[in-house]
Parts: structure tokens; sequence; C-alpha cells
């Protein structure tokens, strides 16, 4: 193995250097570079911490400002989720404050909606239209006909607003659109979910499988950084994929399973492991509940039988189920992230639960930890009024294991007006155009609001079907609420403003202070600013806001993370143990132990459409950054390479995606390419945008949301699986 | 004597282009252009496939057929270090440097120089490690002097197999590719 580590120090011999460095020899320990440029920093330099908001991973960041204005972002070294360094996207993101085609002003719409034409307006004029209409709905039908959507720490302030307004039905797309499946899957079986940042042991795991999910394309920062210490220190990878991904280009072994099948192949690895009594049967003795019934459950799923469903043959699939056994616990059966795949997608990562409670692998070195964080208390706000109605999005609970809000169960009420109206939206920094599957269905149901009230940076398809739009300032340019972050070692970090909104935005914290004022809400906003509230905050916990301002973080004492340093072995089940067998979901009518369903096939003629994400993008909100632009201007279709001979079409040539319901996706390229199964294509999430406003970004490659739509709803907790749908090539003239 | 080279392990890129990002921040390289980029070379057949995922740039060659091509004295050796590099007040923007790198690492910038990387000298004569170094986050690469045979660098190439970008050229590039 390779002796040297990068801990160690690195050399670099300078014997002809100016005046600027005075030592001969300069030792520099990377990650303390950041530190040195500072003392280096020429004058008008100024160095100032907080942490990024190009995705939600919340890393600390350290950002620069030369001569007054912003010059580049790094990681902050004091940051245990960047450790000093940022991914692509951060790196871009002073893009998003230069970005020509940002919000510059509130905006009114002057005409029927969807057709982007606005007036600007002062932010009273906007936020007194909005208040107004929102007292209106409250009037008439109650305050729970206005809901909130919303994504990331930034809604904070607003949906603690539309809580004191009357409403529970705020929903983030990161439930029913992504996350959520995975959540309640592990939720059934210990009791607790993943979370995010994901509380997997990447760094210490001797064996890693990854099941769908493109890490390294997928750029959650910590876990692409422990990704490659693992597979430095020599960690065996597994990946599974239809497409050779990055991840599966450096893997040991590379399972390229038919779309669809992933359950087949996780209960024949089940059956290995059991059949060839390769599992921990120490710890499922001592924490397993149900283990009779569930072996009895699995035992028909022989490698045998998973080979026609899968595509991979018996001996592949025992080999890498004896791979697993032997690196347990440390090895970690990755939950992945957006995982609203098929419909089952609950179940499925249920199964990837089990798997992992199998290899005893939760609560141990290398598998999953458990998070820890710091104690500071909430602000001290009046109670919120109890809503009689209760929630709109599942109504008779008829998705039992839905515990968020479902965004596609607020639409589908506002639509139906059951079972009750939905009147109001507000939308906080999520393109629901380009979120949630089937645009036809939310632009329905745009056509029964009274009111749709947009805050965003750019003008996203979403904010041009609004009535009035608030210009929200970037991530570099306001504080927001504190990151008191659940992780490894617990910290709290602050976003805090590096150079002022170039126009007339403002943050979002402001914008939810005034829009209470003006719905008569103000007790629930007792402090005069954030500064004033971030304050309060941190005196309460003991800490200080001086000090926090300065490094950016502050960090809390380790504490124990696993099983094994004295975390209790408890699991917040109905038993009090891990369910192989779930009678929670017996007796809600769905199969206590994982079973199979085959997917439907394309008809004959068509792919599947997969979807996924590039290391330089985030969702649909980064492709008016320039500088993100310029590493990735236009997404493509990767086609199999001899399907695309057969086809006559060539990398680079421009076709359209004509979907099984007839839509017509914008232009996109070829990338006529070995790396994926000729069953399917794939292409990169964000693209095609059609906003006016967006004038970069518009027209550039073609967006999946757009081919989406069909969804398969995941029938416990009311995901919507989205690669149900199947695409054509239309050829360009 | 120092001797600057990079050494990069394509078994950690994961082709990011964050080292592209931040070498654009850092140096100020207009929109459309970029001092490095990836390649992703695959090679195989659907599903046996080998993949290298490598961060390219300027090799800063101890043979450089584009300072040797350059008509004024633009294109230079440095003297730390061996790095290559570009004098633009002496440029005149005539491309032959262009023509004649086999890397394809330059591009005229807008001002109306020719332009690369410059291993990032400015950080470097600070003690700094480059900027695309310093941001990668799957550490895969590594900045040092070969001539110091305790160097990161030095210990690597002694250690683990590599290979360089058209040696054949006889340019003698100083990237290496761990593989
Ligand atoms: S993962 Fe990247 S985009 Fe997301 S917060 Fe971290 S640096 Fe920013
Ligand atoms: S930043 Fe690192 S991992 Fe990313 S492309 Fe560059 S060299 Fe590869
Ligand atoms: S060494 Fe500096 S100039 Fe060269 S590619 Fe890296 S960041 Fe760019």
């Amino acid at each position: 193995m390779n002796p040297i580590t990068r801990r160690r120090f690195l050399k670099i011999t300078g014997t002809s250097l100016g005046a600027a460095a005075a030592a001969k020899t300069l030792s520099v320990l990377p990650g303390t570079a950041h530190a040195l440029e500072k003392a280096a920093a020429p004058s008008g330099v100024q160095v100032i911490p907080t942490f990024c908001d190009v995705c939600f991973w919340k890393c600390g960041a350290l950002a620069y400002v030369r001569d007054g204005k912003l010059w580049k972002v790094e990681g902050n070294p004091e940051d245990p989720l960047s450790r000093g360094r940022l991914c692509p996207r951060g790196t871009g993101g002073i893009g998003a404050h230069y970005d020509p085609d940002r919000l510059t002003s509130p905006l009114l719409r002057r005409s029927s909606r969807g057709k982007e034409e606005w007036v600007e307006v002062t932010w009273d004029e906007a936020l007194d239209y909005i208040a107004e209409r929102m007292q209106a709905i409250k009037a008439k039908y109650g305050p729970e006909s206005v809901a909130l959507f919303t994504h990331g720490i930034g809604g904070n302030f607003l949906r603690h607003a539309v809580r004191a307004y009357g409403s529970p039905n705020i929903a983030a797309p990161s439930f029913a659109q992504c996350r959520g499946p995975r959540d309640v899957g592990f939720r059934l079986t210990f009791g607790e979910d993943v979370g995010s940042p994901e509380r997997t042991d990447i760094a210490n795991a001797r064996c890693i499988v990854l099941i769908g999910s493109h890490l390294g394309e997928n750029m959650h920062n910590t876990q692409v950084q422990e990704f490659s210490e693992a597979m430095a220190a020599g960690a065996s990878l597994i990946v599974v994929d239809p497409r050779l991904s990055v991840a599966a280009g450096k893997a040991k072994w590379y399972l390229p399973i038919k779309p669809g099948t992933d359950m087949a192949l996780l209960l024949a690895w089940m059956n290995v492991l059991l059949r060839e009594n390769l599992y921990d049967r120490e710890y499922v003795a001592a924490h397993g509940f149900g283990f009779e019934q569930f072996a009895a459950g699995i035992v028909d799923f022989t490698p045998e039988w998973a080979y026609p469903e899968t595509g991979i043959p018996p001996e592949v699939i025992r080999e890498t189920a004896r791979e697993m056994a032997r690196y347990r616990p440390a090895t970690l059966v990755h939950p992945g992230r957006h995982v609203t795949w098929y419909g089952d997608d609950a179940q499925r990562s249920r199964a990837i639960a089990l798997l992992n409670a199998l290899l005893g692998s939760w609560g141990r070195k290398g598998g999953f930890y458990y998070p820890q964080s710091m104690d500071v208390p909430a602000y001290p706000y009046p109670p919120y009024p109890k809503s009689e109605k209760g929630k709109v999005d599942n109504p008779n609970n008829k998705y039992p294991f839905a515990d968020e809000t479902l965004t596609t169960g607020i639409r589908e009420a506002t639509i139906s007006g059951k079972p009750y109206p939905v009147k109001g939206w507000l939308v906080y920094a999520t393109n629901l155009i380009h979120a949630l599957p089937n645009e036809a269905e939310t632009i329905c149901a745009l056509q029964e609001l009274d009111l749709l009230a947009v805050v965003d940076v750019i003008p996203s398809e979403i904010a041009g079907w609004a009535d009035v739009v608030l210009p929200e300032s970037i991530y570099l340019e306001r504080y927001d609420d504190l990151n008191v972050e659940w992780f490894r070692q617990p910290f709290i970090a602050l976003r805090q403003p590096v150079v002022n909104s170039p126009h007339n935005q403002k943050p979002n914290w402001w914008i939810a202070r005034k829009l209470a004022d003006k719905l008569g809400l103000g007790e629930y906003f007792p402090w005069k600013d954030i500064e004033e509230y971030l304050q309060y905050r941190l005196d309460k916990a003991g800490y200080s806001f001086d000090e926090l301002k300065r490094k950016g973080i502050i960090r809390g004492e380790k504490q124990p993370i696993y099983f094994d340093e004295g975390v209790p072995a408890e699991f917040a089940t109905p038993s009090g143990k891990i369910e192989f067998y779930s009678l929670q979901l017996a007796q809600a009518g769905f199969d206590p132990v994982p079973q199979y369903a085959r997917p439907a096939e394309p008809p004959p003629g068509y792919f599947r459409l997969l979807y996924g994400r590039a290391p330089v993008h985030s969702f649909s909100r980064t492709q008016s950054n320039r500088l993100l632009m310029d590493m990735l201007p236009e997404n493509d279709v990767w086609v199999n390479a001899d399907v695309a001979a057969r086809r006559g079409l060539k990398s680079g040539d421009y076709v359209r995606l004509k979907n099984q319901d007839g839509v017509l996706s914008n232009r996109i390229r070829v990338k006529a390419t070995q790396r994926i199964r000729p069953d399917c294509v794939y292409m990169v999430h964000g693209f095609g945008h059609t906003a006016k406003g967006l004038r970069f970004a518009r027209d550039k490659g073609a967006s999946d949301a757009q081919l989406l739509t069909r969804y398969q709803t995941d029938p416990l907790m009311g995901g919507t699986g989205m690669n149900v749908n199947f695409v054509t090539f239309e050829l360009e003239a | 004597m120092a001797r600057f080279a990079m050494v990069i392990d394509t078994r950690q890129c994961v082709g990011c282009m964050d080292c592209v990002v931040a070498c654009k921040t850092e140096n100020g390289v207009p929109e459309g252009f970029n001092r490095d980029w990836i390649v992703q070379d695959v090679n195989g057949i659907y599903p046996t496939l080998h993949m290298e995922i490598r961060s390219e740039r300027c090799n800063h060659c101890d043979n450089p057929p584009c300072v040797y091509c350059c008509p004024t004295g633009a294109s230079h050796v440095h003297d730390l270090g061996g790095v290559v590099l570009v004098h633009h007040e002496k440029c005149i923007g005539c491309k032959a440097c262009l023509a004649a790198c086999p890397y394809d690492a330059r591009f005229v910038h807008p001002e109306g120089y020719a332009d690369k990387c410059t291993f990032c000298i400015h950080r470097v004569e600070k003690g700094l490690q480059p900027s695309c170094v310093a941001v990668c986050p799957t550490y895969c690469m590594y900045f040092g002097d070969l001539d110091d045979p305790l160097s990161e660098v030095s210990l690597l190439l002694t250690s683990r197999k590599y290979h360089l970008l058209l040696p054949e050229t006889g340019t003698q590039p100083h990237i290496y590719y761990l593989t």
C-alpha cells in the first residue's frame, strides 16, 4: 500500500523564491493553506466565513472579497462538512452573485398567468398584494388554504410565518420526490432514518455497496471526500447501476443491472447471506425482531431466481454477497438519496436497511453512526394557532407512513378541492415545474389558485407562473438561521453576508418578517433584525456570536457515535428492536417482509428514461450561473453506442425525445457511449429551461421533468416513483 | 534547484471539475475559457469497461515546443521550478505556441495574449498549493518538487505506477498520472 497519506507534509523546495518567502524550504500542511493565505492576503482582501447554499449540504466556506468585490469561495478548514474543500458548485458559487439574469426587483404580474409579463413594484406593494390575498383566503376558506412549498434552511423564517398564520400545509419536494422513501424504509426497520447529511460512515467502510447512487457525480461533498478516502485505503466497492457511473468505473464489482429490478437483487443477496450462514448472527439475535418470519419470507429468492429478473449471474450475486460478509460490520450498503424510482421505493429502501441489519452495520464503525448535535434552544415564540382541519395532503391517511407533508398531495388537493380547497401557494427556492413530475398537473393546480407568490433568486419556471415574484438575496449576501448540524462531530455554523445584494433583493428573514407584519402577526417576530435573533439563540446556548462571526464554525465535543463507544443499542420501533418482520406494515395491509414485483417493460422501440446529477449543477437552480455553465452548458442523452449506431445516431447529433404520452422534449445532444445498457437512456436533471427571464439557460438541453408525465405512487408513503417513463428519438432536421 | 511537477491519482479523481472551477476563480480565467480540463477515457464493450478520468493542463515540459517557437521570447521557462510561463506584455498573440503545443493547453486570452496554466506560481511562491490541488475534494492531486527525493511527489512516483501524456513527442511532460 502507498505509505504516503495526504496528512503528511507536502514539501515544496524553493531555492530561488522572491522576497515574498524568506525561508528556503517551505513546509505546507495541506489544509493550512487558508490560514497562510489569510496571513499572506494582500491588503484589500477580506476573508469572511459563511456556509454554502448551492445545494443543501451546507458546507462551511471562506469567501474572499478583493477590492470590495467577491473574488472566490473556498472551504473552511474548521468545518467538519467541507473539511476545507468545497465541491465544484460551491467553488462556483460566486457565479450566482454575478448572474446577469437574476431577479432584481419585486414583480407583479400584468397579464394572464404564465405569460411572464411584469411590472416592477416596491417591496411594500408586493407584500401588500400577498398579505391582502392571504387575508381574503383566510376569511373565506381558513388559513389552511394557503400552502408553502419550501426547500432548504433559507425557508425557516417563511415556514415560521406560515405556521403563525395558521397553516400546517408546508411541504418540500425533498420528501415525496427524493429521499422520503429511504427515510420511511429505514424508520420502519431501525426506528430512525439516515438523515441529511447521511449518517453513513463511508470513511471507515471496508466494503461499500452503491445501488444506483452515483457518488462523485452526485457531489454531496463530505460523502465524496470520504468515498475517496475509503477507496484510497483499499475499500472494496460494489456498484449496481444500469449505467457505468463514475463510481462504477472504480468498482471491484460492477453489476449492470436491468433497471427496476434492484429489489430482486437485494432479496437474493439476503437469501445468500442466510443460506450460507454469512450474516451477523450475534447482532441479529441481540437486536432483531421477527427474524424467523423474515427468513421464511425470503427463502425462495435464490440467485437463480434473481438471474432472469436482474440479468446478474447467480455466481456474481453469491460472490458479491460473500464480499459484503467478508468485511462486515464495516460493510456499508449505501441507502442512496434520490430514491423515488419505481413506486416500491420505501420497500426497496427497507430491503437495503435489512441487508445492512444482516451485516450488522447499523451503529457500527464503517456502517451507520449515531450523529450528534449541539444544544441550541429555539427562539421562544408564542404558540402557533391550532389547525382545526389538519393537513390537506394525505386525506384519510391514505399513505399511512407519510410522516412528512406530500407536495404532490397538496397539488392533488388543490386540483380537486378535497378534502378542502387550497387557494394560495407560497413557493420558496424550489422550482416546482422541474421538481414535481407531470408538469400538466402542476399547471392545472395553479389555475385553482387565488394567489401564487414565489421567492427565488432567479426567474425560474415556477416564478414565471406567479402573481408576485420576490427577489431574494443569494446566500453570500445574507444571514440565515443557524445550522445546528447533526453529524459525526456536533457543530454550529453561521451564514453571514459577504457582499451586498447588487439590486433590490432582500434576505428571506426580512421578507418573512415584513409579510408577518402586514398580516398582523408582528408578535411572532419580536426581534428587530436577524442579528438580534442569532445573538439571542447563541447567548441562550452559551456561545459567542462574535466568535462565530469570526470563525464561521463552533465545534462541540466529540461524543460516542457507535454502539462500541457506548451509544445504547435502542431502536424506536414498536418492538424496540430492528424489525426484520414489520407488524406495522402487516397491520396496514403491506408486505411485512419486502417482496418483488416485476417492473413494466418499455414498449418496442422505446427506452426507459433515467436521470441523475452532474457534479457542477444543483437541480434546476444553477443553469444561469455562468461559471458553472462554462463547465456544463447543456445536458446530453446517453445512448448505448450499439443502439445509437443502429439508429444512425452519432455523438453530438441533436435529437428530441418523445415519451409514451407523446410529449416531445427540447432538442438534446446524443452521447453515444458504451457506458449504458441498451434498454435505457440517461440524462442529467435540471436543463431545458423555458422561462423567458432565464435568457442564458433557456433552450439549453432538455428537461427530464417535462418527460415525466407518469409516476408511480409509493403506497406506503406517497413518494412519486419517476423512472417509469419511456422515450424514443425524433431526429432533428 | 527545484523541479515542480504534479502527480494526479486517476484512481481517486471523479471528474467533478472542481479543479477547473477553482482555477477560473483564482486566476480570473474569462468566460468560455479554461486552463485545465477533464478527460474521461473509456475503453471496452459494455459492461466490461475500463475508464480513466484525468484532470489535464499544461505539462510544463522540460523540452517545451511552445517556448522554442515563440518569436518574441514571451513564452519562457521561469527561473523557479521549470514552470513554463508567458510574459503577457511581450506576447503578440501570433498563436505559434497554440499550434506547437501537443496538449492543446493554450488559448488566446480576450486581452490578446496566449494564456495557460501557470502552476499557480503566484501561490507557490507564497508557499501555497496551486488552486486546483488545494480544492480537489478527492485529494487526488499532489504538487511538489521532483528534485527533492523525499517530497511527496517523488515518493509517489517511486511507489506507484504512472503514465505521462504523449511522451513520444519528446516534450518531457511534468504531469504524472497514477494508475
Ligand atoms: S456540497 Fe457543494 S454545493 Fe453543496 S453545500 Fe457543499 S460545497 Fe456547496
Ligand atoms: S477536482 Fe479533483 S476529483 Fe474533481 S475533477 Fe479535478 S482532479 Fe478530479
Ligand atoms: S496550477 Fe493553477 S493555473 Fe494551473 S490548472 Fe491548476 S489552478 Fe489553473
